[in-house]
């Protein structure tokens, strides 16, 4: 018998991560419905006044999508820890962050990718001027994959832990916090007539280092918490 | 010759030297000393609680131990280099409830590819479990209570895999609290005992060697 190959073993998990996914289709709309929910409180909340929901709409979305994406990470290695995947994906021959970062790529694609999609629609119920859409779009593009690749992070240090909930939320902040200034920076400069390709760069810098670093980090990480 | 001068002569597959684990200071079991070699398969033994899964873990690379070394062909045992030769079959199976499996024939389960594991039952999914030990080309199996829930065709099953395995040159370790066991031959033990007085242990290797 001869072993599969990385790539083929990475695609299995692809495709099964996608196929559980659909099978809980339900519970993967939850963030979508979340950051939804938000958005269109705000304008009830703070009155239909035109210019000052213009002026909080790039940062209300950011937040919005941010904390959703946040609120699915729990969940990110969870039913592989109940049922005894993660053990084998621990025992598996291939890189174990490879296989992960199969798990984040996933993860992106089913909670910030529709989010990113809706977008728009979130934009037009704020009243965000149409030639900052693109610019928020791009700086979502970015911000996203990292939330999940830092959070991918967090979730392996604290897998082991009972009701890590809390804990995982507390580590998550901070770290997201240069991500939602930049992003939101960006947007904010467009609306203002601003250059923005500084804080786009900025974000996509730290992109490429979490794309690199982050499945490495996750992979130590969880054969630490699984010991 | 005598079998002391064979185990010598053949690297063993799988080699624990003064292997102990304790988690919070607190020995779960150990000192061990233990050979495992190709075609053989051996039953570890013990009550409810005497550390049989954390030394399938320990021996899995899942777990670091305490104290000694696990050797596997000779070399010491890290998970980074576990590679293709050790399989593991614990009390999580690894099951996904939503998907549905395959090679399923293998285990006496045909018709059963388009099910989600969900239908299935306790003894069923076992089989579902055992059916991936045989699509992966491992060369040491280590298996947590194959026996549990399963049927009379089921516990036969199991022998008759094991026994194409150590046929064909693998090797397993297999935990049993006593109920059911590896029928054909008579494999060799080794025994964990709860009893934290005595050093926890087992029969020195060769002296129970069949």
């Amino acid at each position: 018998m001869k072993p599969g190959t990385t790539s083929a073993a990475c695609a299995a998990l692809l495709g099964r991560d996608l196929a559980l996914t659909w099978r809980r289709r339900g519970d993967a709309l939850n963030p979508l419905l979340f950051a939804v929910i938000v958005v269109a409180l705000f304008p009830f909340a703070l009155g239909p006044e035109t210019s000052m929901l213009t002026r909080i709409a790039a940062g209300t979305i950011f937040v919005a999508v941010l904390l959703a994406g946040l609120l699915s990470l729990d969940g990110l290695f969870r039913s592989d820890l109940e049922d005894g995947s993660l053990e084998q994906l621990v025992m598996s021959p291939h890189p174990l962050s490879l296989l992960l970062g199969c798990k984040i790529v996933v993860h992106w694609l089913t909670t910030a990718l529709p989010l990113i999609a809706i977008a728009p629609l979130l934009a037009q119920l704020l009243h965000l001027p149409d030639p900052v859409l693109p610019i928020l779009l791009a700086s979502l593009a970015l911000a996203t994959p990292l939330l999940s690749l830092v959070g991918a992070v967090c979730v392996a240090l604290t897998i082991g832990m009972r009701r890590s909930g809390m804990l995982l939320t507390l580590l998550v902040l901070p770290l997201i916090v240069p991500v939602l200034i930049f992003g939101a920076g960006a947007c904010n400069a467009a609306q203002l007539g601003l250059p923005t390709s500084a804080p786009l760069l900025w974000l996509g810098a730290w992109l490429v280092l979490a794309v690199v670093m982050a499945p490495l980090a996750a992979a130590a990480a969880l054969r630490i918490s699984l010991a | 010759m005598n079998k002391h001068a064979k185990d010598d002569e053949i690297m063993p597959l799988l080699q624990a030297r003064a292997l102990s684990y304790a988690r919070n200071e607190e020995p779960i079991f150990g000192p061990l000393d233990f050979s495992l070699h190709t075609g053989e398969v051996v039953l570890i033994e013990g009550d409810n609680g005497s550390g049989k899964t954390t030394l399938l873990k320990v021996l899995s690379g899942l777990l670091e131990p305490t104290g000694g070394v696990v050797l596997l062909h000779g070399t010491p045992l890290t998970l980074a280099r576990l590679s293709h030769q050790v399989a593991l079959l614990g009390h999580l199976l690894g099951l996904k409830l939503e998907l549905p499996q395959l090679a399923l024939a293998s285990v006496g389960l045909e018709g059963y590819e388009d099910q989600p594991v969900r239908m299935l039952s306790a003894g069923q999914r076992k089989r579902v479990a055992l059916a991936r030990l045989l699509l992966v080309p491992a060369s040491l199996w280590l298996l947590d209570e194959p026996y549990a829930n399963l049927d009379r065709d089921g516990i036969e099953l199991v022998n008759r895999v094991l026994d194409a395995h150590a046929r064909r040159g693998g090797a397993a370790l297999i935990t049993s609290h006593g109920a059911y066991a590896y029928t054909s031959g008579t494999p060799r033990r080794i025994a964990l005992r709860n009893d934290s007085a005595l050093p926890a242990a087992l029969s020195p290797q060769p002296s129970l060697c069949t």
